[in-house]
Parts: structure tokens; C-alpha cells; sequence
């Protein structure tokens, strides 16, 4: 009934085929949402929306003195993966982590990669986020990227591909784990007949991950201090930031409540000082320490880079990580894990144009108005052009700033999101979506099954960052059919 | 968790380097219980707020209904009425820069909604959230929650109408919120330090309201000592009980008429009723005990002591005592020990003096610059 009227039009849908029958890993939620009326529906939407508020799980937008909050919109139609489509995102997944992490340890060592030549150096000393402060420097366990959240899209052969590695501090965990119980307290009976793999262990792993990277030198038993470092209360992920702590255990700390002495890190309790062992840092590297990077900075610990450096403390995700996720690093993706793995890569990048490049400068200003063009340093959908959609003036502004900077600039051509059904309030109809699953990176390299799957809730809209009007949705992970039985979570 | 050793902060300082300052020592023990400063800060101003809104609600709450028993008043005798009740609450002042005539309505805009009375229930509730966010991963889930709905509950748009709609309602329902808060924090809150620190802004502020409650009654009813256990108006100590929910106490207790000499001694001695003033002081003066000892020494510091004895005093005074010596005076003592007491705790154990960044930067940079060489890069040639 609920989805007697829905269109696929001319995209790839995750839930129906191209004919209009359910894809069989989707027919036992058709089957249940086919029993629930719209207004049942609407009501279980509302109501989920208030728990949201009432819990707190909320972003505060300050277009006045006192504050808005918001909660980030959840539509509770799930996106489904079935178990063969998972085991090859994952695979691909631990492949990815596994090369980039080996790639950071190159560029900040013997930087073999450009020594041969396999990447231009000119794009790595051009990055703006590669430190030349951490040459030479060794972190624990070999680890540089402990966290970290990849952004997966479907093409419209429903052909997965990597749209960006988030190498830094990537965020939205907090809001799988809350999706998850959201949902199983609005739609108990669809967990029952489904059965998804659960994703609270990711909270355990993140912390098991973390006391892993505990520095060498670190003497004391099996828990060392782990602390959140997070910029405040006035973040907008402040929510998640105490949200993880909280699931964790572990203190969350602002910069204020840090103290370097001797090259080595305290916080600054009621009982006195403590030493701090690991720092789950949510402060981006250019304000993590005024002593070192921005001086302005005024969240940041002094002498925090050095205490890392020293081996002190280990900072997760290290500092210089970003030069990794990198727009025009990325198309170097595929050799890069030819390079260090000598495999060929399982998850394919969406093909991409460098504008640093003669023949495909030419090819992207030819066609701004046909393509997506991206800055390489920015995130969460900012400094890009949508050509198709853009206006003359947009697409000239981009064209000025390609020619006066090429290096900054990838183009690629716009690739049509899968759609999924989304509640639109009087029923559901077809919504871009994408998949950010959250890798971890401890003893081994863990997946948790499921991630975020953002929604661009505006119709027609390619956009799903949650600044620029997304919303999300629960994302469950089906079990081979003769796996063990269901575990909590 | 591995262990610590003391060095000594400042000595690690270059000379030249005018450098911060921080009082704290290295943590000696309490590994697998730290808490920072900030957080035990947070904590205690929470519960503070929290409390100081449900007593300010209580008193709104009785003093509204109370009006209805007068009938009509002029401008003078409402002005009379609601004076000690601002005084009470310490913002007269501000409320005359803001409203012309002190009656019914003005008073109950000021201390309900007005969001430029830092002691409103609108400030008090986002106030005691704010502080409940700053902490929230410190504290259980269903206690978030219920300072969450308190905030959302009184920043509602509609929540002028729900006032007129059922004052009395209004007024219970922000009284529930603490209440069920503090059952919460009970059954669901481990028995730490934060919890001590919890309580400890819990009766400050109960210990504060009643004491100074009980002060601006008997100044404006009973201004001369002579008059004391005089006739009068029953129905004004009636509220007084009722302001700090302790009609029902006093009526068990002593079985009689409501007497003024009676009521103070009530509020002032009642050593089982959780609202009086020795009961709070004699608790407040168990968290500070708590508190101090997981300190290695601090339980013999002057401050722990000077309360220490001001609190078995208490003990050994007699209504008379108070009387003779004067009921503001007592009063007034009483306030003094509490603000010290309370400033003591603050900068023992919560407050964390400001880094100074300009100088925290410099001494880092010039300490690198000493130790290393500097940094080397790999550059190849292309």
C-alpha cells in the first residue's frame, strides 16, 4: 500500500528493479511495510523526530543570539545491502585503508612512491594538508589512519565507487549507532523478520582500537588513558563527540583542560594532574597546537605535536593524514594500491580529470557546463560546481579560478546517484543516497557492518551533506544465509 | 593505568620564560577515577540550578495563592507582599531597572520568563542544561533527558498559554523536573566524586534559599525581637512552610499552631527535615569531607576544618541563642560560612586557572628550539 505509486523513473533504485519488482533482499521490508498505513507511518516518522529532540540529538544552527537546534533529519525507510554486496565492500574497504596507511608511512619516510616516480611529487609538496613537520617521524604501531569513514556512491548500473576517502575526522558514527536504535523502536516486527547485523560493537572497537595505539613506549597494563579531545560545546558535532565518549567511557577534554610538561601530556583533574596515553583528537591539525600550527587557535594544547613526536602521546588520526584524502591524490588511488599491495583495487574511483593536467584542463573547461568540479582541499560539499545545474556566472567564477590554480581543481563527470524510497510526508518517492561506512584500524582492520546512508532529502537534489539539506537513514548489512543466529546490537 | 610521579611544574620552566602558573600537583593516587576540574564545576553548577529552580518555582507557586486568601490589595500592600519574596531571591535591584511597580504580574514575568534574570526558570533550566551538556558524557542518559525536557518545556512557543492555562500546573511541573531528576541521579549515577559534587551544589543552594527566605520574612514581619511569638498573621508563615514544602513536616512535628518563633526554629533546627538549615550544613559539611579526602591531605586543610567546627556548632545552638543574638545576624553568619565554604571548593577543587596561551606557546616553541635540530624534510628533485 505504502508504496503502490512509487516511481523509479530512469535511476538505479537500491529497493526496486528497473521493471518495478521488489529486489529480493529488499521483499521481507516490502512485505512488512506493505501492512502499515500512511498514517501509521507519519505517526512512527513523528514520533522517532521527537525522540530525536528529547534525547538531545541535535545540531544548534546560531542564525540568532539564542540558537535554533535541529535534529538531522532520519527517514525510517532502511537502506538494505545484501550480504554478497557487503563482502565486497569490505574487502575493498580493508584493501583502501591498508594501502593509504602504508602510503603515509612512505611519504613521511623514504618517499619511495615519488623517488620512482609512481606520483608527481609537485602534488604531494602542493597538498595543503601534507606536514612537512612529521618527516621522519614514527607513530605507534605504524598507524596513521585509525578511523575512517569512506563515501561510497552507486552508479546507474549499481556499480559501487568510491566518491572520497575521509582520512581526517570523519564524523557520523554517533548517528549509525542512534539511527540503529531509533528504528528498532519504531519498526520492532521488521527486525524481526530481516534480522540485519548489528553495529554496537563499534563503540568497543573504536576504544579497543585506540588502547592498540597506545605509544611504545607507554609501561602500564592493558589501559592506557584514552581521553575525546574535542573543540567544545559549540561544535556542531559536539553531540557525537560526547556521544562516543560517553559509549566508551573515556573523558571527553577541550584544549583547556590539557597540559604539556616535559613532553609528555596531562589533564588537569580534581585529583591533580593525570597522564594522558591516547588522544581520539576531533580537532583538525592546523588548530590541534598554537605552539606549532595556527597560533590563533585558541582550542588547541601547546606542545601537543611535540609530545607526539617525542612518542609520548599518540594522537588518532595522526597529524598530516589529510594529505591522503587529498581531491587530486585521490585519482592516484588505484596506483597507490598497486603500489604498496600489488593488487588491483576492488572498490573502483569514479573517473576523474585533473585540471593540473594539459589534455584534461582542456577537456574540463571545454565542458564545465557538463561536468562536477571540485576544490581538492575542501570537504562536506563545499567549493564544488555542479555544471548542469550551475548558472553562467557560477560556472565562469570556476573557470577563473581553474586557470589561476589548477592544481586545486578535479572535475568529474556527474554520476547519478542510486535513488532509494524516502518519506516526503504524504507518501514516498525517490531520493539520491550514499553510503559511509566506518572503517576502524587497530590489531586488524574492521568494518563495521552498515555505516551512514545519507539522503539528499530535496528533490532532485545530488547534495546529501547534512549542512546543505541531507538527511540519513539506517543502513543494515543482511547475513549470509547460513551464518550464526542473531546477536544483540 | 600507569603510575605517576610528582615533578615539580614550575621549576621545569626556563627562567626567562614568564610562564603559566598552575597550582595542581600530579595526581598520586585515583587512577581509575579522574575527574577534571571543569567537569566537577559543571556538575555542581547543574545541580544548583536545578534546585534553585524548582525553590524559586515553589515560592512563586504559594505566594500567587496566597494573594487569593488577601482579596483586593492596593499598590502598597503589593509591593509589601512581593518585596521579601524579591529579596529572597536576591535580584531586587534588577527587577526595579526593568519594571515599574512590583505586583503579581511583573514579579511572576521576572522570575518565570525574564531572560535577563540570570535567576529566572527560564535561565535556571537552560542554565543547569547547559551545564548538564558540557558534562554529558559524565552523566546517565535519563538525567540528560529530563533536564532536556525541562529546557524544551519552558522554551516552548506556546509556553505563555500553558502558564495561563493552569498556573498551579506550570509551577508543579517544574517542580516534577527536579524532582524526578533527583530520583534519577540517585538510582542511576554511581556513588563518585560526581555525585558528591552533585550533591554538594544541591544543598548549597537549598541551604542558601532557606536561610535567606527565612531572613526577609522576619525582617518585614517582625522587626523588633520584642514582638517575637506575637500574634500574627498565620496564614504568611503558613507560606513561609509552604515555600520550602515544610507545612506538612511542621504540623507532624510539633502538632500545634503555627507560630513564628516555632517556624524558625523549625527551618532553622529540624535535624530530620531535609530542607532545614542545620540538615543541609550538616551535609554539605559530609561532601565536603568526601570530596577532600580523595585528596591526599586536603581533609586537615583550614577550610575543611573552619566549616567543620561551624557546622557542630550548629548543633549545640538553641532557638533562644538565635534570638538573642539577633535572627539577621544569625542569618547573615550562616550566608558567610556558606559563601566561604563554597569559594573554598571552587578553587580547590573546580575551577581551573586559565592557560596562558601567548606564554604556553612561547615556552614550547623556545623548548623545541633547545632540544632539536631542526626539522629535516625529504625533498626529491623531479
Amino acid at each position: 500500500m505504502l508504496l503502490d505509486n512509487y516511481q523509479t523513473e530512469d535511476f538505479f533504485d537500491e529497493m526496486f528493479e528497473a521493471d518495478g519488482k521488489v529486489r529480493p533482499h529488499y521483499e521481507a521490508v516490502a512485505e512488512v511495510f506493505n501492512d502499515v498505513s500512511i498514517d501509521e507511518f507519519r505517526n512512527k516518522q513523528t514520533a522517532v523526530d521527537a525522540s530525536f529532540m528529547r534525547h538531545g540529538v541535535t545540531f544548534t544552527v546560531y542564525s540568532d543570539d539564542q540558537g535554533t537546534e535541529k535534529i538531522f533529519p532520519f527517514d525510517c525507510a532502511p537502506r538494505v545491502i545484501s550480504a554478497e554486496e557487503w563482502d565486497t565492500i569490505e574487502a575493498g574497504l580493508i584493501q583502501r585503508i591498508t594501502a593509504l596507511n602504508l602510503f603515509l608511512h612512505d611519504l613521511y619516510h623514504d618517499q619511495k612512491i615519488l623517488k620512482d616516480r609512481t606520483i608527481p611529487a609537485s602534488y604531494i609538496f602542493g597538498a595543503k594538508h601534507f606536514r612537512r613537520e612529521c618527516a621522519g617521524m614514527d607513530v605507534a604501531k605504524g598507524i596513521y589512519v585509525h578511523i575512517c569513514g569512506t563515501d561510497l556512491i552507486r552508479d546507474r548500473e549499481g556499480r559501487y565507487l568510491v566518491l572520497e576517502d575521509n582520512l581526517r575526522c570523519p564524523s557520523g558514527a554517533s548517528y549509525m549507532l542512534e539511527n540503529r536504535a531509533a528504528l528498532k523502536r519504531a519498526f520492532p516486527d521488521l527486525f524481526q523478520s530481516v534480522k540485519p547485523l548489528p553495529v554496537g560493537a563499534y563503540s568497543q572497537d573504536l576504544l579497543a582500537a585506540l588502547q592498540y595505539a597506545a605509544p611504545d613506549s607507554y609501561g602500564g597494563d592493558d589501559h592506557p588513558t584514552v581521553v575525546l579531545l574535542t573543540p567544545g560545546v559549540f561544535n556542531s558535532a559536539y553531540f557525537e563527540h560526547a556521544f562516543l565518549a560517553r559509549q566508551m567511557g573515556i573523558p571527553i577534554v577541550e584544549g583547556r583542560d590539557l597540559v604539556v610538561r616535559d613532553s609528555k601530556v596531562y589533564m588537569r583533574t580534581t585529583a591533580g594532574l593525570v597522564r594522558v596515553d591516547v588522544i581520539y583528537r576531533r580537532i583538525d591539525d592546523d588548530f590541534l597546537d598554537p605552539s606549532k600550527f595556527r597560533e590563533d587557535s585558541l582550542l588547541g594544547v601547546p606542545g601537543l605535536f611535540n609530545a607526539a613526536r617525542a612518542g609520548n602521546v599518540t594522537l588518532a588520526n595522526a597529524v598530516g593524514t589529510g594529505v591522503a584524502d587529498d581531491k587530486a591524490v585521490y585519482c592516484f588511488v588505484p596506483k597507490i594500491i598497486k603500489y604498496y599491495l600489488d593488487q588491483d583495487p576492488i572498490l573502483p574511483n569514479v573517473e576523474t580529470y585533473m585540471a593540473s593536467e594539459d589534455d584534461h584542463r582542456s577537456h574540463i573547461l571545454a565542458n564545465l557546463d557538463k561536468l562536477v568540479v571540485k576544490a581538492a582541499n575542501e570537504a562536506g560539499g563545499y567549493g564544488m560546481l555542479m555544471g548542469p545545474w550551475a548558472s553562467k556566472a557560477e560556472i565562469e567564477m570556476f573557470r577563473k579560478n581553474i586557470e589561476a590554480d589548477p592544481r586545486n581543481f578535479i572535475a568529474q563527470d556527474p554520476i547519478s546517484l542510486s535513488r532509494h524510497p524516502t518519506w516526503v510526508g504524504e507518501g514516498f518517492e525517490g531520493r539520491h543516497i550514499d553510503l559511509r561506512p566506518y572503517i576502524l584500524y587497530g590489531e586488524k582492520v574492521t568494518v563495521t557492518p552498515g555505516g551512514l546512508t545519507r539522503v539528499a532529502l530535496r528533490k532532485g537534489s545530488l547534495v546529501v551533506n547534512s549542512s546543505q539539506g541531507g538527511g540519513s537513514k539506517d543502513t543494515w548489512v543482511l547475513r549470509h544465509p547460513n551464518s550464526k543466529p542473531a546477536q544483540q546490537g | 593505568m600507569r603510575s605517576t610521579q610528582t615533578i615539580d611544574l614550575i621549576s621545569t620552566m626556563p627562567k626567562t620564560t614568564q610562564g603559566p602558573t598552575f597550582k595542581e600537583e600530579f595526581a598520586r593516587s585515583k587512577q581509575n577515577n579522574v575527574m577534571l576540574s571543569r567537569v566537577a564545576g559543571s556538575l555542581y553548577w547543574m545541580s544548583r540550578y536545578l534546585e534553585r529552580a524548582e525553590n524559586v518555582a515553589r515560592l512563586l507557586d504559594v505566594n500567587l495563592q496566597l494573594l487569593l486568601d488577601f482579596g483586593e490589595l492596593d499598590d502598597q500592600s503589593l509591593k509589601e507582599h512581593w518585596g521579601p519574596i524579591l529579596q529572597a531571591i536576591g535580584d531586587e535591584e534588577l527587577f526595579f531597572q526593568l519594571y515599574e511597580t512590583a505586583d503579581s504580574e511583573s514579579v511572576t514575568d521576572f522570575i518565570t520568563f525574564c531572560p535577563t534574570n540570570p535567576n529566572s526558570l527560564v535561565c535556571c533550566l537552560s542554565n543547569a542544561r547547559e551545564n548538564a551538556r558540557q558534562v554529558r558524557d559524565q552523566i546517565s542518559g535519563e538525567m540528560w533527558t529530563v533536564l532536556n525536557d525541562a529546557y524544551h518545556f519552558i522554551n516552548n512557543h506556546d509556553i505563555r498559554k500553558v502558564w495561563d492555562g493552569d498556573v498551579g500546573a506550570f509551577y508543579d511541573q517544574i517542580k516534577q523536573f527536579s524532582h524526578l531528576f533527583q530520583g534519577i541521579t540517585v538510582s542511576t549515577f554511581a556513588r563518585n566524586e560526581g555525585f558528591e559534587f552533585i550533591q554538594f551544589g544541591k544543598y548549597m543552594e537549598r541551604a542558601d534559599k532557606t536561610s535567606r527566605l527565612l531572613d526577609v520574612k522576619y525582617h518585614i514581619l517582625l522587626p523588633k525581637v520584642t514582638d517575637v511569638g506575637g500574634a500574627v498573621d498565620a496564614a504568611q508563615w503558613q507560606a513561609v512552610l509552604r515555600s520550602t514544602s515544610a507545612l506538612e513536616g511542621y504540623r507532624r512535628f510539633y502538632v500545634a499552631d503555627i507560630l513564628a518563633w516555632k517556624v524558625a526554629e523549625f527551618l532553622i533546627f529540624q535535624e530530620s527535615f531535609p530542607r532545614s538549615i542545620y540538615f543541609c550544613v550538616d551535609q554539605l559539611r559530609q561532601f565536603v569531607q568526601l570530596i577532600s579526602e580523595d585528596r591526599a591531605g586536603e581533609s586537615q586543610s583550614a577550610g575543611v576544618r573552619k566549616f567543620g567546627k561551624f557546622a557542630s556548632s550548629l548543633k549545640f545552638l538553641t532557638t533562644d541563642d538565635v534570638f538573642k543574638q539577633g535572627l539577621h545576624q544569625f542569618v547573615t553568619e550562616v550566608q558567610e560560612q556558606l559563601a566561604e565554604v563554597a569559594s573554598y571548593m571552587f578553587e580547590t577543587y573546580m575551577y581551573s586557572p586559565p592557560v596562558d596561551m601567548v606564554a604556553e606557546i612561547r615556552f614550547h616553541q623556545q623548548q623545541e628550539q633547545q632540544q632539536q635540530s631542526p626539522v629535516q624534510c625529504v625533498e626529491v628533485v623531479n
